[in-house]
């Protein structure tokens, strides 16, 4: 009998990946941190780097006393929990963050989950059962897509940001079905944001319930910080808000957070917060202090954050970077780039000048596109900002990607 | 010409601007390993396709439409419902 290689199926991207590497670039996607300085610091290849690829939107990794309540809680309650939430993983270190989860958005409940993947995947797979519809964007992120896939619902995609397109589609399906509309405050790819008000709307015409993922709008949308839906005025017919640890907050972790007076039965009936292990008291300690500390001093960061954006979005289209957005919608700014090796080697030169961006390609990426995304950060200084800008033009120039005549 | 002989050839048409590589069309032609569509570019597709008869393919459906064979019959049995 011949043996089959379960691994075959990867032989394109194998192939690819080897070619890409043959042409002498390093490997975009096997960086490695040796130290990390700051927010916006840190030592790559023995190179200090000016990190602008981190989505440490609030730089609140280093903050003093998020760090001061972590080393408490693993002092006191140890490494781990060892424990699922529903049996022995409920510390009150995770009350405590839930607790400052509802302060923070106004809501009556908030469920904490081990990462904000396992958030949408258990909303979003748990929520919509067999016979209901998720309705999502086209460009959701992948823990979108795969909540769907992990889900029973049928599963209807509308074109990017289109309210006209969304109307359409939830017109088609029967008026008696439950229907889940799934959106994002910023999309993280092009950092372009949705017309929230005008989808929500649409969404509530057609008896839809609405979660929206604000992963990457924390901290600086709205007057509270609460994301696109606060900014845009429709926090109210937004049933489920999403989010992450991982971005402003500055540590690991997701969470939803709502109203629906029947909340909190999905601590028994979604999987992905049922059958794994909760995060650790530290973890939890640093996220609750850290969203304690963005309701207070949430709006001086955004202000700083919103400033350096714009500085770095103006500086690179006057250079003649061709960027995905015209304006700066959110806190990342992608550049669109012309194909994978020019992308690379562009990304390549940047890290050799101390500087390190994301790589994305499709199909991360919509519209089969190349990017090298930038995300800024609150403790970006003027001074690191004016040096990103003269060294992509000096990378530009090295690897010859034309810019356009200003 | 049947119904199903006029949705096959209005589907052929719509799938052509997705056919960079012009190769040749036919029942049996499968989207991911002839016509070499990525899943996001056979999302678009099916969009097109429910736009041009008001219907709906939930994405979930997709998997089971490998060929263009298949994509006409599960079109023909949500145009007829």
């Amino acid at each position: 009998m011949t043996k089959s290689d379960l691994f075959d199926k990867f032989n394109p991207i194998i192939a690819e990946r080897q070619a890409l590497l043959d042409t002498g670039v390093a490997d975009p996607f096997a960086i490695v941190m040796d130290a990390v300085r700051s927010p916006t610091e840190a030592v790559i290849n023995g190179r200090e780097t000016i990190l602008l690829g981190t989505y440490n939107y609030m730089g609140m990794t280093f903050d003093k006393d998020v760090i001061a309540a972590g080393v408490e809680a693993l002092t006191k309650f140890g490494a781990g929990t060892t424990g699922s939430r529903v049996l022995n993983g409920t510390y009150g270190a995770h009350r405590d963050c839930e607790e400052a989860l509802k302060d923070f958005y106004g809501t009556r409940h908030a469920m904490v989950f081990s990462t904000g993947y396992q958030a949408n995947l258990g909303m979003v797979s748990t929520l919509a059962g067999r016979g209901d519809y998720v309705i999502l964007d086209a460009d959701s992120h992948a823990s979108i897509y795969d909540g769907c896939a992990m889900g029973n619902a049928d599963i209807v995609r509308f074109r990017h940001n289109s309210v006209e397109d969304l109307d359409k589609r939830l017109g088609r399906l029967p008026p008696e079905a439950g229907k889940l509309v799934v959106l994002e405050g910023v999309y993280s790819m092009l950092g372009d944001i949705a017309p929230l008000a005008e989808l929500v709307a649409v969404a509530k015409k057609h008896g839809a319930m609405v979660l929206v993922d604000e992963a990457h709008a924390m901290g600086f949308f709205g007057k509270r910080g609460r994301g696109v839906t606060e900014a845009v005025g429709v926090e109210a017919d937004v049933d489920f808000i999403v989010g992450t640890f991982s971005k402003s907050v500055g540590t690991v972790g997701g969470f939803c957070v709502s109203n629906h007076p029947k909340f909190e039965i999905l601590r028994l009936v979604c999987r992905p917060y049922t059958f794994t292990a909760s995060l650790p008291p530290a973890v939890m300690a640093c996220a609750a202090t850290s969203i304690r500390k963005l309701m207070s001093d949430g709006p001086a960061k955004a202000e700083r954050l919103w400033k350096t954006t714009r500085t770095l979005h103006a500086g690179l289209i006057a250079k003649g970077f061709k960027l995905a957005t015209d304006t700066p919608q959110s806190a990342i700014i992608s550049v669109l780039m012309p194909d994978q090796e020019m992308t690379v080697r562009m990304w390549q030169a940047l890290l050799e000048m101390g500087v390190y961006v994301n790589m994305s390609r499709p199909p991360a990426t919509p519209m089969g596109v190349f990017l090298l995304r930038c995300s800024l950060c609150a403790e970006h200084t003027d001074a690191q900002t004016a040096t990103v800008l003269q060294r992509f033009v000096a990378a530009a120039q090295a690897v010859g990607l034309p810019l356009n005549q200003g | 010409m049947s119904n199903r002989a006029a949705l096959y050839a209005r589907i052929i048409e719509l799938i052509e601007p997705f056919n960079p590589k012009k190769i040749a069309l036919t029942e049996a032609t499968s989207f991911s390993d002839d016509i070499e569509m990525d899943s996001l570019t056979v999302m678009d597709l099916v969009a097109n396709m429910e736009d041009e008869w008001d219907i709906v393919i939930p994405l979930n459906l997709l998997p089971e439409l490998e060929t263009i064979g298949q994509l006409t019959d599960a079109i023909a049995k949500l145009v007829k419902d």
